[in-house]
This record gives structure tokens, C-alpha cells and sequence, in this order.
């Protein structure tokens, strides 16, 4: 799960990590009042004017509506922050993590304005390689790490976290002097990574990453941004957490389908797919590629795929209008074919087919449940292999 | 012969009182596995399946009880490492997990819990379990698709692997053993492991290795394969059309930060000398034609 900038400094100066003033506006009113708030509070005009989305790379996007103005803007007064956020909010800002359509700005964050004198790159995240949390550290704040990574990767410094102490203050300063960091900035910086790694840990983080973390020109060690996610897995012991969630930035249908305990994910293709197990799911969206079309979607029902889930997932694929045909693929081996033939057939009947359908069903009663779906009187076609049913559903959609 | 587990193999259940572990413990026991007992805390003494299977509090009384050496954990996400932990303590040699969901941090733990008790195998989290044809069944398979034979299979894939043994019995090659490693970032067994396991059997000719994007257990594999393995494989990464960023149901895989995608494990597969199958349905087949031919030279 994602949240936004704003939320994951919260979070982290509740921790202990500092980060610098500022605080959310929905309207351009509470921009302005945010912004004098800030004015007053730290004696100097300058304040910035964050958009708040899940992607990044905002400072150097650019809003539709605007296209002069950049998802991060400086401004010096209470009122020019209220007029831009007139501008910014309800506009639409492309950046290369958004896609060509970009995403809709409905929160900002105003914050302090900083006097940075040098931009560091922090991030904490699995590697999978060790079985445990990695620590990076790096120079080159405020690049794309995976660009750092490609081209100069002796520029990244790595400490891997022992689970059974956490980071320790050694592994610390090790980053710190490796950074080129002198009193009394480095042990202000491992302070700062003593407290973000603790965060982590607290968090169930899948990733906290830093960039920039600044040492400002006073020589005070701050996260100026903060991209925080965390493991679905462990949410069930953070129903706090879950309350972050904004809804806009998620697609529907994933979350409807999230409710069903499906795992679906949206594609751009046009071959809608429902299959029991990820591997066998995915497979079937690289086989669909193979004879030659594109799949639009990936559709995991699960183990226990009962006639409601089935029907779920039948509406789901079916509400995204690209879909021109639907392929079913299912190994059923503790779950009976016959068991899945009645979902199915359920979830035609209840939801209508305007699209050809393929069912491709192996396993436990396989004949019966082919049987089942023949009989139907339904426009379901069957198939005796992945490989048949594919290419019989590109088939049928063919123009 | 087989790998790892075979008709001597003693099995516990943890959370064997849960609807799920109950319904497996039994599909186990008319596959002919040695069910030995279950464990659910605060159930010790109960006996469950028609009195056959006895319950205990924890896992070393069920051990100590019953010599068991291998136990299968359907206990849910948030006890699951603690029930890993708990095996690895009494000293378990084949510990295999089922549950899916399992927190990341928790494995990250479990996993450096393990690495300090050498007597004790995991496999999985999130993974279908391990099977040996007409022997033993641990874990969520289908039993009947299986068959004896020649072939070992290992996939990070639960019905994928059933693809692959479904065609390998339809073709009379049949399987030595099946194992599913899981679909989680942070795993126990993995592919160079069960390599190992099939190169050193000697009834296991050939290897099928199924795959999937994120992470790179797979190019570790392949290197492995080069190195040490003579008998041929056949491999297939499900994923070629997964978006980057993406989690596609497993929470492993991903592709992130342009690592761990399709295309760089097919390489390495291939470079190794691995037989690709084009699509999971010919799986079977492909595994065919390469035995035959070197049955043939």
C-alpha cells in the first residue's frame, strides 16, 4: 500500500525522524492559512507548494491545464501560495511515473522553505538476495536511484540489517563517513538513520525511501521528501494505517476486487482473463501474447473459488469496456470442475454475455463440468488445453 | 527413488484443527502419507480423523511423542513465522508452509531464526507443498494427478506445477518428486537447493524448473545449472506480459527498479543450456522430445 508524501512524514516525525514543517491543504483556503501559519512560525516568507500523488518525479512534471507549472513550485507570500493552489488543485499533472494521462492533484502539501547545502539519497527496502532488510546510502540525492544504480552503482553504499538487533549505530556511521560527513552533521545523521530504521521496522514498511534528505545550511539533517509503502501482508496489524488510503489514487476495480479477495490488476489489452493461481494467471496472459492479441487484465480467483467470487470477478472483467472476449482457465484440484462449471454458469446468468467466452477447465471432474458448460445452453465455449483455449478466443475476437 | 520426502517420511500437521489443515491432514492420509499427529495449542490430547491422529499442545511433545520428522504448518498469516520458529526449535529436519499472507518482516525473522538451526529444511512460505507419487503428500496438491516417474518438478507456481505434472503423467514420464518453493520475496528452499537435491538422484533424469518474474532465484538457478547439473532441464518464467511496478498476486512478484523481469531469466536460463517450453501447456511435451533425443544419442 501507498500513501502520500504528507502522510508519510507524519508518520515518521511521530518517530522521531525530523522532517520540516508544513501541513495538508485540500482548498486554496487552507493553503493560505497553512502557508501564514508557516510564515509566522519560522520567520521567513519562503514556503513550498508540494502536489500530493502516488507517483513520482513531480517537481519536473508538468500540469495539463498548465503547461508552464511543475508539481512543485516556491512561492513567497500566503497569497501567491492560495492562487497556486487554485491553479494546482483539480488540474492534472503529467510526470514520467503517471503515464501520458497523468493524475489529478486534490491535496498539497505547503511546507517550510529550506536553505539546503547538500542533498543525500536515503532508502530502506528487502533484498531479496540476503533474506533481509537493505540499507542504501548515496550521494547523488535527488536522482532517480535506479539511474545511480545503472551507471555509477560504486556511488551506492549498502548495510544489511541483522533482524535480530535492527541497524546498528556502527552500521550507521559507516554510511555517514562513507558520505563524506563530518562533525557534527554525521552523528545528527545517525541519529536520523537510527530513528528511520526503527520507523521501518515499526511501519512494516516495503519500502522507506529518503530523496533528497538534506543537511541544511545550519547543518541540520532532514527528510525534504518521504516515500513510504508498506507490506500488504502485515496490514492486519495496522488498522491505523489503513485509514491513509486515498481511494482516487487507486483504480476501482482493484479495490472491488480487493474486497473480494480476488487479485486483479488492470492491463490495457483486450482479452479479459479469469484463472486460479498467480503463476498459472500470469501464464495464461503470456500465452494470450503468444497467439497474438493482448490481455486485459490479471485475475487471480484463489483457491476456494465459489460461485459468488466467480461471479465478482465475471463482473469486473466484464465492467472494463475494452474487454472483446474472456478466457476462463482453471486447474481444479482440490476444487471440482463441476463446482467451478456451476459458478460459472451462474455468473453468466446473472451477469449476461456480450462478449465470446472461453472456459478451459482441467482436473477433478473435468468431463462433467465440460459437460455441465455444453449443456448449458449458454454461448460458452470449451477448450481441451491452454494453448487450444487461447488461440480459440483470439480467434473469435478477431474484427 | 525420490528427494526429500518418501513413504518413511513421519508427518506432523500444525493447525491441524483448522478446517483447512483438517480437510489436507485427511486428503494425506488416504494418499497413504504417515500422518503421525497435529498440533493446535491448547488442543493436546484431543484426537481428530476417526481417532487415528492425535493432537498436541506443541510441536516438540508432538515430536517427542511420535518421532515425526517433517511438519506441514495451515496456520494463519499473522502466527505463521512464530509456528516456522516453533518447528525449527524442536529440531524438524522438513518443515513445509503452506499459508499465504505471511508479513515480510516476520520471514525476514523467521528465516535468520533458521539460519541457526543447520538440522532444519523450510520450504515455502505461500507454496503448494512437496510431493512424492504414491509415498507421501504434504501439503495442498491434488494427489491423483500424480504419477511415478523420472521427472522432478520445482516451481515458485502452485497450479502451474500442476500443469506440469498433469502432462508429465499424461505422457508416462511421471515424477520422481514435486516440489513448490512458494511465491513469497523472502522463501526457505529455492531453486539452486532442489537442483542439487534432483542432480543427486539417481531416478530423477530429468529436471522441470518453472519460474516467475521478481527477484533473481531463477538466474541463480541457471547459474547453478551450468555449473553442476548434467541432466537436462526444462524451464519456463511465467510473467512476459507483466507490467513493471506491479504486484501480480504473489507478493513476489514484482518487477521493481527494471529487476527481475522475464526476459532476463529466460537469458539466463537459456544461456545455461536450458530447454525453454514455449507455453506452460507444453511443458510435457518439451521434456519429452529432450530425454527422448538423449535417450536416443
Amino acid at each position: 500500500m501507498k500513501i502520500h508524501e504528507y502522510q508519510g512524514k507524519e508518520l515518521l516525525r511521530n518517530l522521531g525522524v525530523p522532517v520540516p514543517l508544513g501541513g495538508v491543504a485540500f482548498s486554496a483556503g487552507e493553503a493560505k492559512l497553512v502557508a501564514a501559519d508557516l510564515i509566522q512560525r519560522t520567520g521567513t516568507s519562503v514556503v513550498v507548494v508540494k502536489s500530493q500523488i502516488h507517483a513520482g518525479g513531480r517537481g519536473k512534471g508538468r500540469f495539463v491545464e498548465h503547461p508552464d507549472l511543475g508539481g512543485v513550485k516556491v512561492v513567497r507570500s500566503a497569497d501567491d501560495a492560495s492562487q497556486l493552489a487554485e491553479k494546482m488543485l483539480g488540474s492534472t499533472l503529467v510526470t514520467i511515473q503517471t503515464g501520458p494521462e497523468g493524475k489529478k492533484v486534490q491535496r498539497l502539501l505547503v511546507e517550510q522553505g529550506i536553505s539546503i547545502a547538500r542533498e543525500l539519497y536515503v532508502g530502506m527496502t528487502l533484498d531479496r538476495a540476503t533474506g533481509r532488510t537493505t540499507v542504501m546510502a548515496s550521494t547523488e540525492g535527488g536522482m532517480e536511484i535506479e539511474e545511480v544504480a545503472a551507471h555509477t552503482p560504486e556511488k551506492i553504499l549498502k548495510e544489511t540489517i541483522d533482524p535480530a538487533v535492527g541497524l546498528m549505530p556502527f552500521q550507521a556511521r559507516k554510511l555517514a563517513f562513507g558520505l563524506g560527513l563530518q562533525d557534527p552533521v554525521a552523528p545528527r545523521f545517525v541519529k536520523f538513520l537510527l530513528a528511520l530504521a526503527a520507523a521501518y521496522d515499526r511501519l512494516d514498511c516495503s519500502l522507506l525511501e529518503v530523496n533528497p534528505l538534506i543537511i541544511t545550511a545550519d547543518g541540520q539533517v532532514l527528510a525534504l521528501d518521504a516515500k513510504v509503502n508498506f507490506d500488504d501482508n502485515a496490514m492486519f496489524r495496522h488498522k491505523e494505517l489503513e485509514e491513509l488510503r486515498d481511494p482516487n489514487e487507486e483504480d476501482p476495480s482493484e479495490l472491488e476486487a480487493k474486497n473480494w479477495d480476488l487479485s486483479y490488476v488492470k492491463l490495457d489489452g483486450d482479452i479479459g482473463c479469469m484463472v486460479n493461481g498467480a503463476g498459472l494467471a500470469m501464464a495464461t496472459m503470456d500465452i494470450i501474447k503468444y497467439v497474438g492479441a493482448k490481455p486485459a487484465n490479471f485475475l487471480d480467483v484463489g483457491g476456494g473459488a465459489t460461485a459468488e467470487r466467480v461471479t465478482a470477478a465475471f463482473k469486473i472483467i466484464t465492467r472494463d469496456p475494452n474487454v472483446k472476449g474472456i478466457l476462463v482457465n482453471i486447474f481444479g484440484g482440490i476444487m471440482k470442475c463441476d463446482t467451478i462449471a456451476t459458478g460459472v454458469i451462474a455468473a453468466v446468468r446473472e451477469v449476461g454475455l456480450q462478449v465470446p467466452l472461453v472456459v478451459r477447465l482441467e482436473g477433478t471432474n473435468v468431463e462433467l463440468g465440460k459437460k455441465m458448460l455444453d449443456d448449458s445452453g449458454l454461448a460458452i465455449t470449451t477448450a481441451s488445453s491452454l494453448r487450444d483455449a487461447a488461440t480459440k478466443i483470439v480467434e473469435m475476437v478477431k474484427p | 527413488m525420490s528427494v526429500l520426502v518418501d513413504k518413511n517420511t513421519r508427518l506432523i500437521v500444525q493447525g491441524i484443527t483448522g478446517k483447512v489443515g483438517l480437510f489436507h491432514a485427511e486428503q494425506s492420509l488416504a494418499y497413504g502419507t504417515q500422518v503421525v499427529g497435529g498440533v493446535t495449542p491448547g488442543k493436546g490430547g484431543d484426537k481428530v480423523l476417526g481417532g487415528r491422529v492425535p493432537v498436541f499442545d506443541t510441536v516438540q511433545d508432538a515430536v517427542r511423542q511420535t518421532g515425526a520428522n517433517a511438519s506441514v504448518i495451515f496456520v494463519p498469516p499473522p502466527f505463521a513465522a512464530d509456528a516456522i520458529m516453533e518447528a525449527a526449535d524442536a529440531e524438524v529436519p522438513l518443515i513445509v508452509c503452506i499459508t499465504e499472507g505471511i508479513p515480510v518482516n516476520d520471514m525476514i525473522k523467521a528465516k535468520r531464526f533458521m539460519q541457526g538451526k543447520p538440522g532444519s529444511r523450510l520450504i515455502g512460505p505461500n507454496c503448494p507443498g512437496i510431493i512424492t507419487p504414491k509415498q507421501c503428500r504434504i501439503g495442498i496438491m491434488p494427489g491423483y494427478i500424480h504419477t511415478p516417474g523420472r521427472i522432478g518438478v520445482v516451481s515458485r507456481s502452485g497450479t502451474l506445477t500442476y500443469e506440469a505434472v498433469h502432462q508429465l503423467t499424461t505422457l508416462g514420464l511421471g515424477q520422481s518428486t514435486a516440489i513448490g518453493i512458494g511465491g513469497d520475496p523472502v522463501n526457505g528452499t529455492n531453486f539452486v537447493d532442489c537442483l542439487r537435491l534432483f542432480q543427486d538422484d539417481p531416478e530423477t533424469e530429468g529436471i522441470i524448473m518453472i519460474g516467475e518474474i521478481g527477484g533473481s532465484a531463477e538466474e541463480d538457478g541457471a547459474a547453478f545449472i551450468q555449473q553442476h547439473v548434467t541432466k537436462p532441464v526444462v524451464g519456463f518464467i511465467a510473467g512476459v506480459t507483466a507490467p513493471p511496478g506491479k504486484r501480480m498476486g504473489h507478493a513476489g512478484a514484482i518487477i521493481s527498479g527494471g529487476k527481475g523481469t522475464a526476459d532476463a531469466k529466460l537469458a539466463a536460463l537459456r544461456a545455461a543450456g536450458v530447454t525453454i517450453a514455449e507455453t506452460p501447456s507444453d511443458l510435457g511435451s518439451t521434456m519429452a522430445r529432450v530425454i527422448g533425443a538423449r535417450t536416443q544419442a
